[in-house]
């Protein structure tokens, strides 16, 4: 059975237990602005852009970065409308992204087999510029949060808190909801290209939805959400490389039976 | 600004596409807790929110005193259901301090704020707008599900916001409640 360990798996290894730390952090915060379709949208949409620059022969990652920040703008423009507008909005990017993707697949081999590797995952073929990208970004996403996560909570929960203070130098709510949007664009970009679409979805939205059902506080949340991201990474890459099986898929269905013990507690607590 | 002068409202109207209430003109004072009455649709809610710039000024002037600090608690309820989210977290979170909490209300501290009962989710939201560093304090209908005990708490957090010298701007339906703490009263007809 090969290891994780070995050299050969080692920094794909790596590079996914970053993503599996910091794509839960994105989400515990989407989902606390019940934005966890956006996610899915920015990353369909960084696929695009991926595919659109390998076209054109560009850096696939140049392409990504470029749409999912595109797509951070759109939803920018939109974050003054109602919840359910918003949604609709974020579902409409998401489709738009899936249907030009398909028809540049279809129309364009040279992004077929870009498509297959965003679409499915490409973890073991990444390498050690994926690896630094992805520990950069985490860490950088890690420090950003440290420093604004409050700043984010308060905007959800008090809106108006302090408001109309004009003496503070500080970034308003609205600005600091754009520099979260722009960095988790940011990170799924990136995180789209090493571990595929959907993969990246299951990470930045299953932990979450366990955390938000068992969390005690938003602290203990935290830590049950990146726990949870990390573990699934590890058992989906061991058993990928046990069973010959891709990692994305596995992942996946690792992580939808980890959630159904959080549907079922947030079912009891919706009873309540 | 006139010495102890928080803020001053001239012949303002205010609303979201319309103007839905005025025009007004009122001043609140360092120390000054104003109660403020009227039906339902009258433009109450409306009016606080202008102050913050949550609503629209169409005409008229908002004056307020240099680097002046305000907090609105809004008659919604917080957006809590499902979020892992516990009352201390909240209070830091809002920067006020759990000294002075009633005792009651001291044992619900670790809990998620979505287990707490209307009530107590109510005084944990109006705890840490009393308890900051806010020049002037806008309450709109702040005793909703609130017990006898907790309001009386309430009043007497108002008693002492007057006395460290904030403002205090009370929406509220019950007569009562505005009778007892309110130094005087405005009536949007």
């Amino acid at each position: 059975m090969e290891s994780p360990f070995d050299p050969l798996f080692f920094d794909p290894f790596l590079t996914g237990a970053a993503y599996a730390v910091a794509l839960p952090l994105v989400g515990l915060a989407l989902r606390l602005r019940d934005e966890w379709l956006a996610a899915l949208a920015f990353a369909q949409i960084s696929a695009l852009g991926a595919l659109l620059a390998l076209v054109f022969a560009a850096p696939a990652s140049l392409g990504g970065l470029a749409a999912a920040v595109g797509a951070a703008a759109v939803k920018q423009a939109f974050e003054g409308a109602g919840k359910k507008a918003r949604g609709t909005v974020y579902a409409l990017l998401f489709l738009f992204g899936w249907g030009a993707s398909v028809l540049l697949v279809v129309n364009l081999p040279i992004a077929e087999h870009a498509a297959h590797a965003l679409f499915d995952g490409q973890l073991y073929f990444t390498g050690r510029t994926h690896l630094v990208y992805a520990f950069l970004l985490t860490g950088a996403l890690i420090v950003f949060l440290r420093l604004l996560s409050r700043r984010l909570l308060r905007a959800h929960f008090f809106p108006d808190f302090f408001h109309a203070r004009t003496d503070v130098a500080e970034i308003s709510e609205k600005h600091v909801v754009l520099l979260f949007d722009l960095a988790a664009a940011v990170v799924l970009a990136f995180a789209t290209m090493s571990v595929g679409v959907m993969a990246a979805f299951a990470l930045l939205f299953v932990p979450p939805l366990i955390a938000f059902a068992w969390g005690r506080n938003w602290r203990h949340a935290t830590a049950i959400a990146v726990a949870v991201g990390v573990a699934a990474h590890l058992t989906a890459f061991v058993l990928a490389l046990a069973l010959d099986q891709p990692y994305g898929p596995l992942l996946g269905i690792l992580l939808i039976v980890a959630a159904v013990s959080g549907i079922r507690r947030q079912k009891t607590e919706d009873r309540r | 600004m006139i010495d102890g002068v928080l803020l001053r409202v001239e012949e303002m109207t205010a609303g979201y596409t319309e103007p839905l209430v005025g025009p007004l003109s009122l001043t609140l004072k360092s120390g000054e807790v104003v109660g403020i009455r009227g039906p339902n649709g009258s433009g109450k809610s409306t009016f606080l929110a202008s102050l913050v710039g949550a609503s629209r000024v169409f005409s008229g002037r908002v004056d307020k005193r240099p680097e002046l600090r305000i907090v609105f608690m809004r008659q919604k309820p917080l957006p809590v259901k499902g979020i892992p989210f516990c009352a201390s977290e909240l209070l830091a979170l809002a920067g006020a301090s759990a000294e002075g909490l009633p005792s009651r209300y001291v044992a619900q501290l670790g809990e998620r704020l979505d287990a707490l009962s209307g009530g107590q989710l109510q005084f944990f939201t109006l705890w840490p707008c009393l308890n900051t560093r806010a020049d002037v304090v806008l309450l709109d209908e702040p005793t909703n599900n609130l017990d006898a005990k907790s309001i009386a708490d309430l009043a007497q957090l108002l008693r002492r916001k007057k006395d460290e010298g904030r403002g205090v701007f009370v929406v509220s339906h019950d007569e009562r409640f505005i009778d007892a703490t309110c130094d005087r009263t405005v009536n949007f007809a």
